[in-house]
């Protein structure tokens, strides 16, 4: 575990450079795209993530196994209503640069990704602050935002309502504090690589646009003499056959991702090198409920779930150890047990059986075959998984027409309703089972299918307003299995994150968030 | 009478042309087999979907990616998805062949006809004309069609008609070079001095006499667009499913060469043998039309 | 000479107004836009962003922004890449795809030419026949094969050269992505230099020079040569096109930062920007290119003069 409180002087960390072994540790690191950017504020990728986490950290930070510890905050305290959080940072919290970071650090952050001007994708998540979503909206100043600098080390955090998982979010990159000192000189350049200063246990070096990121150990982390590398690279490659070859080849440490399809192979000849474990994520089709889609109606919506093989597409066509899903809440999520499809008992031969009855019920059959458009964006995974469920749709006479898109497209058109089923993924923003079925209520964008459920959205809005941990957790299950009973959406499987990382390497932790920092991971001698 | 004799030699100088330069292809070994190959690798597109036990989007759920094997009747094993690979070859090859053959019609028709009336026209005409296509020549072709196929990705068929709307450059040149030069032999002059009409003389005395480089043109062009479509697959901008094409299968075994090699191999043997049957009749045609060589 | 130049560049406006225009109005026909994905922006924050990049305006008027501001000199800012505009974009991507292009243009050359004037010298012998079949070879297979094959053979299992990356065109980094770009090229070349040596070989004035009893050698080199490389040159406008497109392809296969790669990025994430400063930057070389092409081919056939 973490050190709770060491006060480490500068001195003492220039001993501890001076000490550091002659030869450079440099870890190399595939990252899955180019960066759209390396200021938190405006970036939404998982590999952006990669990058800014080790630059940055915030009041609470991740360990190597993705568990919370604390970061800038050292301790903090919790009003008995859950809503107002007041923590005490680091004495020796600093920028790269060796200005300190202070409580007004983060209040600047927090406003200035909240202001409409900055436009970032992802402030959402800081909607549990009080006033936050009236500040995105441009309905409120940014100076009433729940935010207060009590002193230079003492901030105050206040919520609309109590959020049992707000502590964990405080980790993710939209609450990292931002230099204010340099983002108030140099604007939006701030993030370039001569402007920028970041109080991570790295400290940004060079970006070479689409060829390396560079980064070196921050001489003022306040935990520097225990990050034993001395510098990442990340190269972004998009190409994922590319990043295992490079891998084979040795030009790099660790892959964030490698094929599915090599995934065989790759437990043969490097077993030692592959790491697959559970992800917080769902893999799922969205059914669209609105009127005129005869997915509309809830027997066929039943139906074209309970023909799905789920086994064959985890086992067969994907492979790399996903699991088959019968929830919507991925398994392993913090502080829930949620239900399961009904007929998740039933063998495939029942389900089929009671399949084609529904569809009959429905008025569907081999002579009024039911003809559906199934859109999917472009991935070689998402076309296999599409093909599939168009094979296995088959024997209950519905006849598929699949329709694939670039990303931008896809979820552009299927935001507007513009399909009947549709593939559909989430990547869990924060571990808790809220953050998924919120997907589910009407009127979210990102409810895909249109899905409207009074009791569903009532039982959610119990949840939110609950503090008893078992009681809201009670409550969203009952949601869930309200959802899973109308099958508002069809899950298919729960994803699974995949990495190659090179056996010299030491403290890789498989996580459910597939968070890891680069501070926890070492050379063997 | 006059007419009808002025009319005549033309066509029959284009027979005995023909007669003669298929006389000379026949001699040519290479051309002859690459001609055969290409009708039978047609003729397995046409009708090698009804031969095989397999329909285009048939799962066989006890196969996934299996290599070939007669006993289980996938002659060239499977895909990811448990689809039989040879059928999918043959069907691909219907796209590729039917992509190629559209695009090339249609730079055809408008290469032709644009390089006949600027060379039959010729003087301030034939010269804003071929200032065009000079300009056109100079547009990142490249991206224009990947342009084309983000908005219009949708309907292949209309793609390709617009990649040949764009391809007709060389053949528009090579047609008005072939005018210009024919417009001053004597059976234009005599037409032209007997009151025919322009159009007509285009048409019926002009075009045939061109058509020998055209066919040549043809023959490199076809590969040409066959390999533009692999190109374009590549970059995720193919055939929608569960239609494909020989690109769109390479693109997807190329990064299976390791693990299952048959899903590059067999689609590429397929593209590599047409696109090298067209290259040797593309010159065995150069060679048996070519008056220099006769 | 000069006039033709400059008569020539005068008419590069025109081609790239055309280019320009195209290519914005297809850009902006194509659906989905650059603020499409997986997480919705909520509707305020959306129309926000599509104020600030004036794309709530008419596209007519879009257009003559853009083209005032080009005319400027500004390419505007990347949609995509946030901490970039287009300028330093293509400024960084631009050197890249050139030294590539260039280093594929030049082995294509330096292979092509020598195995088409042999297999010309000894035409229809083995020697003929197995150099232009391998030539074939070339055109026959798609890069995006070759690509990931080399990388594969000479990276992974011979160990000898890096698999992917660019490490600012160091030369191990560059080998296979310009062998993997000069393959169609080198087949392409060595077929037409083939063909026109064959056929200058058969003219008057060589077979005069072999009567006046010259060395072989001789005939060849001060002869022969020159007016049989003209197709070749004539031809280097279409291969560096190629090359471009080619391009596309190796940048993206072996993760190397040209301008190519942003293109399709750019054109797939309607990041509008991106897109037309590629365009524009693509136009504007090809252009340039020809022009250098037409200088050389009169450079070489003293027939050709371009003095009006």
């Amino acid at each position: 575990m973490h050190k709770p409180r060491i006060t480490i002087s500068t001195l003492l960390l220039a001993t501890g450079l001076a000490a550091s072994p002659l030869q450079a540790d440099t870890l190399r690191l595939a990252i899955m795209g180019e960066p759209a950017s390396l200021d938190p504020h405006k970036i939404s990728g998982t590999w952006e993530n990669d990058v800014v986490g080790d630059l940055f950290e915030g009041l609470v930070t991740e360990a190597a196994d993705g568990e919370r510890i604390p970061g800038v905050a050292t301790s903090w305290d919790v009003t008995e209503d859950g809503k107002t959080y007041t923590f005490e940072l680091r004495e020796d919290a600093r920028w790269s640069d060796g200005t300190p970071v202070t409580a007004e650090d983060f209040v600047f952050a927090f406003r200035r990704i909240l202001d409409p001007a900055t436009a970032a994708s992802y402030a959402y998540l800081l909607y549990p602050v009080k006033n936050a979503e009236a500040v995105y909206g441009g309905d409120a100043d940014p100076s009433t935002l729940g935010i207060e600098a009590l002193d230079a080390k003492t901030l105050e955090i206040t919520l609309e309502r109590s959020t049992p998982y707000f502590l964990d979010q405080l980790a993710h990159y939209t609450a990292y504090p931002l230099p204010k000192h340099v983002v108030e000189k140099y604007g939006d350049d701030w993030s370039k690589p001569d402007h920028m200063v970041s109080n991570g246990a790295f400290a940004l070096d060079d970006w070479q646009s689409q060829t390396r990121i560079e980064v070196s150990r921050n001489a003022y982390f306040h935990d520097a003499d225990e990050v034993a590398l001395d510098e990442v690279v990340y190269f972004p490659i998009e190409e994922r056959n590319t990043a295992l070859n490079r891998f084979r080849a040795g030009e790099i440490d660790i892959a964030r991702e490698f094929p599915t399809q090599q995934f065989d192979w790759l437990k043969e000849n490097l077993p030692k090198a592959v790491q697959v474990a559970p992800y917080l994520g769902i893999y799922y089709y969205a059914l669209n409920t609105r009127d005129g889609h005869a997915t509309s109606d809830p027997r066929v919506r039943k139906a074209l779930s309970l023909a799905v093989r789920r086994e064959v597409i985890t086992n067969k066509i994907l492979g790399t150890g996903e699991e088959p899903a019968y929830s919507f809440v991925p398994p392993n999520v913090n502080h829930y047990d949620g239900p399961e499809l009904d007929f998740a008992d039933l063998s495939q031969q029942e389900r089929l059986t009671r399949a084609r009855e529904l569809m009959q019920e429905a008025g569907y059959g081999p002579d009024n075959p039911l003809a559906l458009r199934l859109r999917y964006n472009t991935s070689e995974d998402h076309r296999k998984v599409a093909i599939a469920l168009a094979a296995m749709w088959k024997p209950l006479g519905v006849e598929v027409e699949l329709y694939n898109a670039e990303v931008a497209v896809h979820y552009a058109d299927i935001r507007q309703g513009d399909f009947d089923v549709a593939r559909a993924g989430w990547i869990g923003d924060y571990n808790d089972a809220q953050n998924f079925l919120s997907l589910l209520e009407s009127d979210v964008a990102n409810n895909y299918g249109a899905y409207e459920n009074a009791d569903f959205d009532a039982l959610m809005n119990e949840a939110a307003r609950t503090q008893d941990m078992d009681a809201r957790t009670d409550l969203m299950a009952k949601a869930e299995e309200l959802a899973l009973e109308d099958n508002a959406t069809l899950p298919l499987y729960y994803y699974v994150s995949r990495n190659l990382v090179s056996p010299e390497l030491n403290g890789w932790e498989t996580n459910i968030e597939d968070i890891h920092r680069s501070r926890w991971i070492s050379f063997e001698d | 009478m006059m007419t009808d004799t002025a009319v005549s030699t033309p066509d029959s100088a284009g027979d005995s042309l023909a007669r003669e330069a298929w006389r000379r292809l026949k001699q040519n070994k290479a051309a002859t087999t690459s001609l055969v190959l290409l009708a039978l690798i047609t003729l397995a597109c046409v009708a090698g979907p009804w031969l095989t036990p397999w329909a285009l989007d048939e799962v066989d759920w006890n196969a996934f990616l299996t290599p070939p094997s007669p006993e289980n009747g996938h002659y060239a094993g499977t895909d990811a998805n448990g689809r039989d690979l040879l059928t999918r070859v043959f069907h691909g090859g219907r796209v590729s062949l039917s992509v190629a053959l559209v695009a090339t019609f249609v730079s055809l028709v408008i290469g032709v006809l644009y390089g006949a009336v600027a060379g039959f026209i010729g003087g301030r005409t034939d010269n804003l004309m071929m200032r065009f296509v000079d300009i056109m020549y100079s547009l990142p072709f490249m991206f224009l069609v990947i342009l084309l196929m983000v908005v219009f990705g949708r309907n292949i068929l209309l793609i390709y008609a617009a990649i040949g709307a764009v391809e007709w450059l060389d053949m528009s040149r090579i047609v008005r070079g072939q005018v210009l030069a024919l417009k001053r032999r004597e059976f234009v002059e005599a037409a032209q001095a007997l009151g025919v009409r322009s159009h007509k003389i285009v048409t019926r005395h002009l075009i045939p006499n061109a058509i020998g480089p055209v066919i040549v043109y043809v023959t490199l062009t076809v590969p040409k667009v066959i390999l533009l479509e692999s190109f374009l697959s590549f970059l995720g901008l193919g055939v929608q499913e569960p239609l494909t094409s020989w690109g769109v299968l390479i693109s997807e075994g190329k990064d299976m060469m390791e693990t299952a090699p048959w899903m590059l191999l067999v689609p590429s043997a397929f593209l590599a043998v047409t696109l090298l049957c067209l290259n040797f009749l593309g010159d065995g045609l150069r060679d048996a039309l070519d008056p220099k060589t006769r | 000479m000069l006039r033709y130049t400059l008569k020539r560049l005068l008419q590069a406006i025109p081609t790239l107004l055309i280019v320009i225009t195209l290519s914005f109005f297809l850009m902006h026909l194509a659906p989905g836009g650059p603020f499409d994905g997986e997480r919705q922006l909520p509707p305020e924050i959306e129309a926000n962003l599509m104020a600030n990049y004036h794309l709530d305006e008419p596209v007519w008027k879009q257009y003559l922004n853009y083209m005032g501001n080009l005319l400027q000199g500004d390419l505007g800012p990347s949609f995509k890449y946030k901490d970039f505009s287009v300028t330093e974009l293509v400024a960084q991507g631009f050197p890249v795809s050139l030294e590539l292009g260039i280093w594929a243009v030049g082995l294509a050359l330096l292979i092509g030419l020598p195995l088409g004037v042999i297999a010309a010298l000894r035409r229809n012998s083995t020697i003929d026949y197995l150099v232009m079949g391998t030539a074939l070879a070339g055109v026959a297979i798609p890069n995006f094969v070759i690509a990931p094959l080399l990388a594969l053979v000479f990276g992974v299992f011979l160990g000898w050269l890096p698999v992917g990356g660019w490490n600012e065109g160091a030369w191990p980094n560059l080998v296979l992505p310009v062998v993997a770009l000069s393959i169609q090229q080198i087949a392409y070349i060595a077929r037409m230099m083939r063909a026109s040596m064959i056929e200058v070989l058969g003219s008057h004035f060589i077979r005069t020079a072999r009567a006046k009893g010259l060395a072989e050698t001789e005939v060849i080199w001060r002869h022969a040569m020159r007016p049989a490389m003209l197709p070749v040159v004539s031809y280097l406008g279409p291969a560096i096109a190629g090359i471009i497109t080619g391009s596309v392809v190796i940048e993206q296969i072996f993760g190397i930062p040209g301008i190519g790669r942003y293109f399709v990025q750019a054109a797939l994430n309607r990041d509008y920007t991106l897109v037309m400063g590629t365009v524009v930057f693509y136009g504007a070389l090809i252009v340039l290119l020809n022009l250098l092409v037409d200088l050389l081919y009169s450079a070489l056939d003293p027939q050709i003069r371009y003095d009006d």
